[in-house]
This record gives C-alpha cells, sequence and structure tokens, in this order.
C-alpha cells in the first residue's frame, strides 16, 4: 500500500528525523513515510494509536518509542521496524517482508496473514498469534495465547514459552516449533518429529531473532498438521 | 464495538481527580461508541442516606414532585438534586424500595442505579458532549466505570446505555454481545429481578445481582457467569468497594490493564490509557480469557 508519489521529491524529508506523533497525526507521519524512499526514523510519543508505520515499503529503520496500537507495521515490506514498548492487536498484520521487533508485549492475531519477513516479540504474545500465517517467521521468546497459528498455511511460528488452547488448529503447511507445553493441540495438529533439517531451520531463525547461542534447539518439539482435515494435495505445493 | 473505561483508585489522594481522569480515558473511545455513552461513578457516601439516580425518558420530568410522591409512599424523606435531564434522589428510606416504586410509578422516567455510593449517568450522542454536559471531569470518587456504546442488540436510547445497574451500588459495562439473555431474563424475573429494558446487558447486571443475593461474593458471582452466560462479552463491574474484570473462553472482545501503586485501570485498548499518572511505570498486561480479576478496596 506504500505510495510512491511522483511528487516526492517536494515533501522528502531528511533522514534520521524524528517523527513525534504528539504533534503530527498517525496519516502524516505515515504519508511522510510512504513518501521517503527509506532512511531511520524515530516515532515518539504514539500513546497507543492505531495503524503507526503501516504500509512501508523500502530500506527504512523505524523505531518507535513507547506502546503502539493496531496494525502497527501492517503489510510492511523490507522495512525494520522495532518497538519500545507492546503492541495492540493486528502488529504486522499481513507483513510482506523486512523485521518488525517488539519489546514488550502483542495483543491478538500477530503477524495474521504474514506472507514474508521476521517478527520477534520480545514479552507475550495473546491469543490467535500467527492467525493465517502464509509465509511469515515468528519468534515469541515468551508465551502465545489460545488458537495460535490458527489455519497457518506456511511459515513458522517459535515459542519460547508455553502455548494455550488449540494450538495450530486447521493447520496446512505451516512449521510450529514450542519449547513449553501447549494446554491442547487444535484439530488436525500432532507432534511431528525433530528432524536436522528442522534443528537447523530453527537454529537459523533463533539466531535471527538475536538468540545465537543461548537457546538449544533440542530443548523444542515440532508441531504440525496431520493432514487429515483438508484436501490439499502437498505434492501440488510448488505450484500455488 | 463499543469503548469500556473503568478506574480505580488505590491513593485516595487522587480522588479529586477521578472525574478528570476518567473523562479522558472516555474522550480516547469516543470512535469506538459515538450511538450514546454513560458513566458510574462512586463516591460521596454520607453514612444512613441511599442515593437513586434516574434519567428522564422523552420529556420532562416533575422531579421535585416524584420526590414528594416517592416521601409519601415509602414513608421516608427525600430529598432531589437535579442535573441537567438527571435527578438524584437521597432518601434515608430502603434503596430497592424506592427503586422498584419509581420502575412502577414513573414510566416517563429510567432508573439508574440505587446504593450509598454509586451515582449513574447517561446520554445518547457524542460521548465528549455527554460527559461535558454532565460534568464528569469535576466528580470526585474512588472508581469510577464508562462505556461508550455502538448499539447492537437493542436500540439507541438512553435506558439502553451502559452502565447497567440493578442491584444495590452494583454495575456492569459489556463490550460483546450475549446469546441466551431472553431465557435468563425471564428466569431472573421469576426470582424477583425487575428489568427495564430488552437489552442483553442489562440481564448480566441482573444475574450479578441475583448471584449476590443468593450469597455469591463478586468473584464468585463471576465464576459462576461463566457457565450460565453464552456469547461474547468483556465485562468491567463495580461494586460499592470493589471493581472486577471478566472476558469470555474466546476472549473476542479487545481489553488491556494497567496497575500503578496509585491505580487500577481498564481500557478496551490502551490509548485509553495512555493519559493516566504513571503510566510510563505502569504494570500493562492483557487479561485472560476465562479469568476473573477483583480488586477490593477493604481486602
Amino acid at each position: 500500500m506504500a505510495r510512491k508519489s511522483s511528487a516526492k521529491t517536494a515533501h522528502q524529508p531528511t533522514r534520521n528525523s524524528t517523527l513525534d506523533l504528539a504533534r503530527l497525526s498517525v496519516r502524516e507521519v505515515n504519508q511522510l513515510l510512504h513518501d521517503a524512499d527509506g532512511g531511520d526514523f524515530l516515532i515518539r510519543n504514539p500513546r497507543g494509536l492505531h495503524a503507526i508505520a503501516a504500509g512501508l515499503d523500502g530500506p527504512f529503520n523505524i523505531t518507535i518509542d513507547g506502546h503502539v496500537g493496531y496494525y502497527c507495521a501492517g503489510m510492511n515490506k523490507q522495512a525494520s521496524v522495532t518497538i519500545n514498548g507492546n503492541a495492540g492487536t493486528g502488529v504486522a498484520e499481513n507483513m510482506m517482508s523486512g523485521r518488525v521487533h517488539v519489546k514488550g508485549d502483542v495483543s491478538q492475531s500477530a503477524g495474521a496473514t504474514g506472507c514474508g519477513g521476521l517478527l520477534i516479540v520480545d514479552g507475550n504474545a495473546s491469543a490467535r498469534c500467527g492467525i493465517s500465517l502464509r509465509g511469515l517467521d515468528i519468534v515469541v521468546k515468551g508465551s502465545v495465547g489460545h488458537m495460535s497459528a490458527f489455519m497457518a498455511q506456511a511459515g513458522t511460528l517459535v515459542v519460547l514459552g508455553d502455548a494455550g488452547e488449540a494450538l495450530g488448529d486447521s493447520i496446512y503447511e505451516a512449521r510450529l516449533y514450542l519449547r513449553g507445553q501447549p494446554k491442547s493441540l487444535g484439530a488436525d495438529c500432532m507432534v511431528k518429529d525433530m528432524r536436522e533439517e528442522h534443528k537447523a531451520a530453527l537454529r537459523q531463525l533463533l539466531d535471527a531473532a538475536g538468540l545465537g547461542g543461548t537457546v538449544d534447539v533440542s530443548e523444542f518439539r515440532r508441531y504440525g498438521s496431520a493432514r487429515r482435515l483438508y484436501n490439499f494435495h502437498v505434492e501440488n505445493l510448488g505450484v500455488y | 464495538m463499543c469503548g469500556i473505561v473503568g478506574l480505580f483508585l488505590k491513593d485516595a489522594k487522587l480522588e479529586p481527580e477521578l472525574g478528570r481522569l476518567t473523562a479522558a480515558m472516555l474522550a480516547e473511545l469516543r470512535d469506538r461508541g459515538p450511538d450514546s455513552a454513560g458513566f458510574a461513578v462512586y463516591g460521596g457516601e454520607v453514612a444512613g442516606i441511599t442515593k437513586i439516580c434516574a434519567v428522564a425518558g422523552e420529556g420532562a420530568v416533575a422531579w421535585e414532585k416524584v420526590a414528594k410522591q416517592l416521601a409519601k409512599a415509602t414513608g421516608a424523606g427525600v430529598a432531589v438534586e437535579e442535573i441537567e435531564d438527571h435527578a438524584i434522589f437521597k432518601t434515608k428510606g430502603d434503596g430497592e424500595t424506592a427503586r422498584k416504586w419509581l420502575i412502577d410509578n414513573v414510566p416517563e422516567a429510567t432508573v439508574l442505579s440505587q446504593g450509598q455510593s454509586i451515582e449513574i449517568f447517561k446520554g445518547v450522542g457524542d460521548p465528549n458532549r455527554i460527559a461535558t454536559h454532565l460534568k464528569l471531569a469535576a466528580r470526585k470518587g474512588s472508581h469510577a466505570i464508562g462505556h461508550t456504546r455502538m448499539a447492537t442488540e437493542s436500540a439507541v436510547t438512553i435506558a439502553g446505555s451502559h452502565p447497567f445497574s440493578t442491584g444495590e451500588d452494583t454495575c456492569l459495562v459489556h463490550n460483546g454481545s450475549l446469546s441466551n439473555h431472553n431465557r435468563l431474563r425471564e428466569h431472573l424475573a421469576r426470582h424477583g429481578e425487575r428489568f427495564q429494558t430488552e437489552n442483553d446487558s442489562e440481564v448480566a447486571a441482573a444475574y450479578l445481582t441475583w448471584r449476590t443475593r443468593q450469597g455469591d461474593t463478586l468473584k464468585q458471582a463471576l465464576e459462576r457467569a461463566l457457565d450460565d452466560l453464552d456469547g461474547f462479552y468483556t465485562f468491567v463491574v463495580g461494586t460499592r468497594d470493589g471493581f472486577a474484570v471478566l472476558r469470555d473462553a474466546i476472549a473476542c472482545k479487545p481489553a488491556v490493564m494497567a496497575e500503578t501503586d496509585g491505580w487500577v485501570a481498564f481500557g478496551t485498548e490502551f490509548r485509553a490509557l495512555a493519559t493516566l499518572p504513571g503510566i510510563d511505570r505502569a504494570r500493562i498486561w492483557e487479561p485472560e480469557p476465562a479469568t476473573v480479576y477483583v480488586w477490593s478496596r477493604s481486602s
């Protein structure tokens, strides 16, 4: 959704800018970012406002200093967004690429429908984390709430803590790695073998999330689809 | 949608600020519920006096005349204070008796609350205008609960606005919708509960009143509600000295809480809490589904 307006040069902000949401509206801040090619920005006074830094498309380094509301960094492409606080519903929803790092907790539906990139949550995630995941990798250092990875199609959900009820309900081909215990597994979700290739993939994600060397991949169990619930032919996966 | 705010003060020094802080919280959630708004404020107790709050329906109500009739009917002195289209009756008589008499005899008004501490105010339209009109910011007290409503289950009327209160010093606000409220209303009516609307949330309030009358503590009543109430809900409940939060097991309706040494606060969204003093150092968390949270001033 990033709008590359043709009048970009007229309003090009300087790089390394501080954008203050106590003085600018979310619309103004986002438009300013959408009109820029990239750069480093510090966003102050987010105060739980919605859709901050949504729809970015470019090599940005954004730091948001405080708690954000709904849909922060939604639809993100390429950009790296760090939130020094908690995030409300749908952080990094439908993210395409890049990196979103939340230093606090996140509310429901974090990373929902995400297609690519990496979402890191230092705290806990509440219900429906990674719902309908389509390729995004999510690393949650705390625990996740109920119905996480519901109908997740592709991508990875790594959880260092526990999972709430019905983990991976109606899951398709996403991979789930859980170090703690799930309260229960959802329909058609099962424990799977942790082969070397999975350990290597998990190691890579943990390293990318800044956990290199501190977490032992052998402490995790892998969960995925028992493939009894859907009539999708996995051998055709490459065609889609 | 709907927006809920709740503020429960632990530090008595903040009591003069209760209304101002609550009004600022409510204003943040105006866009979640532009149809109507209401708030309950606990405070201003006078020993032996029960306050009964009421609001006029379509037209004006001759509140002074109603006060005299109420005094005659109950045999206890009744004073009345008028605030815009609201009235607060003050009596040494029994609050429940006065409430029932007003419901039966003054159909042009809706009775909002009765108790020693609670006062409820409601209006239809822009929440900010309602809060200003009814002088929320100037109100003092120990705890307050506010609601901005986007109507779903019943019409946009003052009577259908939250908070709902059917029992002494107890009120409830609700974000969500119940699916078994008709059957439950019949059950509660058979047990003597008096209803003034067809609203699902009023049934939840009456359910708590009924359970409390049966001897349940607030925590017990809410734990039982998890079995007896079907539907989506985030409830915030106030009692004379308590404050409680409950979300249904699915937790569809958003909720965030914060606590410091000075206060406990609830907001449908974090932005409602962002203006509170000390929020930068507060413990902030999302209440768990199907879990009862209760705070009390007496414990």
